[in-house]
């Protein structure tokens, strides 16, 4: 423990904007990750083992697709698509057969799926750690804000995610779709009787949440090493902050994404050996004194 | 002759005991005298998970916890103090039992996910403490230097036959107990308040307080096995605590049935016994593995030995 160094820190504006900005990245890197597991739980029920693998495979895609195009926009995009679409067909070749059984049952669904892929980026891409650098179009000096260097990738980044949280919120709130989602989080039976295709609704939400962890691992390759394993420590903070934010809440999931990111940004520098044990107290406390978590709907 | 279910289940562990300290009079193996050992103490962790989850219905995803506490308390009781092995042995279950009290002190009121999530939580909790308190634990190196005085009765446990013999009796008599506790009233108990916990609420039952004691108990269960594996690796390691270690016990219970006692046993050696063999043919074990899980669990859809029990019903009650 050093609360000198973090008393230090929080006094320094340049300390405060570099840690603030880890803080947001790995936070906004999460929310994308965790909004996927908090819909396809909202709307189905089903809590998505195999999450951290959507995202580990974006990354892949993302850091091979940018060796063939050479462009990183391509790279995210085909990220994305890619994610999309494995997260249809998961959906329906496994997950849409364990519907309705045991919570364990879907858990060794998932779990079978995440050790096989990890098997598979280790035939693919081999089990070594790889690097797939700063894009080109970003590798420019950073920028200053108050003494504190931030990269200009980590603004893109943050803006990317933000937008995206925007747009995620926006159109469940607005749109006819966003709103037939609610309904289906809701009663999917009654739905389903009111003449809409639930068949086709769940695969649009595992389509969006497997998009949307595809979009945060083709984001996090440049900042972050590409390795196989990485899906599985993402999943599990990916569940802290859904739990924390109410499951099924997408403000939930951004409010709690950014508040375990800010833990993590300041935590390093208070609680360098225990900044993962501040994460499970900080869990623990919320779903005592608030079960169903911040933003959740209690039943 | 018609046999009491105790009797009848005493005499299986006999009869099933006898087989495993004979066997090795007649044939020395390495491997299988490893691979029984092993068992040994991940069949006691499993099965103590299945009073949890197929008794009682709480989905734990956090037992890992005290099969890593077990092994921890007991290798730094034997590394710490000079006591006797049983001694340090029955101190780590304590400890791990009182551990438990705690922990589910605070868990068993939650909802099902909530419940599963909280006993994640903690053991992350319980591994990110063994990390980072290195001057006790060793950190993510493990505790280092071997357990001394490894004897017991004479028996010289740092022999593979007889820690292949002490981890048999000690498995054989804790799943004994486990399944004595399974069938007891209140092992009746739990099952009540797995199937309606409403209808058990309304019968008298103190829902929080037999789930506490399920809790508990199979915490401490959890610990022996710990205990069993600290004997086998000569110390702890935290990967012991960690979660992936608790799936390996959930996929046990599920892989042999949760609706059979003998199920997480058998799936422990499943696990166990997949494990020797596929890493002997190919590094990729996980991509075998998965594939054998995705076949049991869209194929059977159910564990192996409750599968066979639905397939073969014994005759007409």
């Amino acid at each position: 423990m050093d609360l000198d160094a973090l008393g230090a820190c929080l006094t320094t504006p340049a300390c405060v904007v570099t840690q603030t900005t880890s803080g947001l990245i790995v936070g906004m890197l999460l929310f994308l990750v965790a909004a996927g597991v908090t819909l396809i739980f909202g709307v189905l029920k089903i809590v998505n083992f195999a999450h951290g693998t959507f995202y580990m495979l974006g990354g892949y895609v993302a850091y091979t697709a940018l060796g063939v195009t050479d462009s990183y926009a391509l790279a995210v995009l085909s990220a994305t698509l890619a994610m999309a679409l494995f997260g249809v067909l998961f959906e329906r070749a496994l997950m849409s057969r364990v519907y309705g059984s045991n919570v364990l049952m879907q858990l060794l669904v998932c779990y079978a799926v995440v050790l096989i892929f990890d098997d598979v980026v280790k035939i693919v891409w081999g089990p070594e750690f790889h690097a797939m650098g700063m894009p080109p179009a970003f590798q420019v000096p950073p920028l200053f804000i108050a003494g504190g260097v931030v990269p200009p990738f980590y603004a893109v980044l943050i803006g990317i995610a933000a937008l995206i949280a925007i747009v995620l919120g926006l159109g469940l709130s607005m749109t006819r779709l966003g709103k037939t989602v609610r309904a289906a989080a809701i009663n999917a039976q009654m739905v389903s009787a009111l003449g809409v295709n639930t068949t086709l609704l769940f695969a649009i939400v595992f389509a969006v949440g497997g998009g949307l962890a595809g979009l945060a691992g083709a984001l996090a390759a440049p900042v972050r090493s590409l390795s196989p394993g990485m899906g599985f420590s993402i999943l599990i903070e990916s569940f802290i902050v859904t739990v924390i934010g109410g499951m099924g809440s997408i403000a939930g999931a951004l409010v709690s994404a950014l508040l375990i990111g800010m833990v993590r940004g300041f935590g390093t520098i208070g609680f360098p050996q225990f900044t993962d044990g501040l994460i499970y107290i900080l869990m623990i406390a919320i779903l005592l004194l608030r079960p169903q978590g911040l933003f959740g709907r209690s039943s | 002759m018609k046999l009491r279910p105790a009797q009848r289940d005493v005499t299986i562990a006999a009869i099933a005991l006898i087989a495993i300290l004979v066997i090795p009079f007649f044939h020395r193996s390495p491997a299988f005298e490893d691979f029984i050992i092993r068992l040994s103490a991940m069949a006691l962790f499993a099965t103590s998970l299945n009073l949890l989850v197929g008794n009682t219905g709480m989905v734990s995803f956090g037992h890992g916890m005290f099969y890593g506490l077990g092994a921890y308390a007991f290798a730094l009781t034997m590394q710490m103090t000079g006591l006797p092995l049983p001694v340090a042995a029955v101190l780590a279950i304590a400890f791990t039992s009182l551990a438990a009290l705690c922990v589910g002190a605070i868990c068993v009121r939650l909802g099902t996910d909530y419940f599963a999530f909280i006993t994640l939580a903690f053991q992350m909790l319980l591994y990110s403490l063994i990390i980072s308190w290195q001057s006790l634990t060793g950190g993510d190196q493990g505790l280092r230097g071997g357990l001394p005085r490894r004897e017991i009765f004479g028996f010289e446990l740092a022999s593979q036959l007889h820690l292949y013999q002490f981890c048999a009796v000690v498995a054989v008599l804790g799943l004994l107990a486990l399944r004595h506790i399974s069938a007891s009233p209140f092992g009746q108990t739990l099952r009540m308040i797995r199937d309606n916990e409403n209808r058990a609420s309304f019968l008298g039952v103190v829902l929080w307080r037999a789930r506490l004691w399920a809790f508990t108990i199979a915490g401490g269960f959890a610990g022996l096995g710990g205990v069993l594996a600290a004997l086998f690796v000569s110390g702890a390691y935290p990967e012991l605590a960690d979660w992936p270690n608790s799936g390996q016990a959930i996929f046990a219970v599920m892989l042999g049935g949760i609706n059979s006692f003998l199920g997480p046993v058998l799936g422990a050696a499943i696990l166990l016994a997949l494990n020797d063999v596929v890493t002997r043919f190919t590094e990729y074990y996980g991509l075998v593995l998965g594939i054998v899980i995705l076949a049991f669990a869209l194929g059977l859809r159910r564990g192996v030995l409750d599968f066979l029990r639905l397939a073969w019903p014994r005759g007409s009650k």
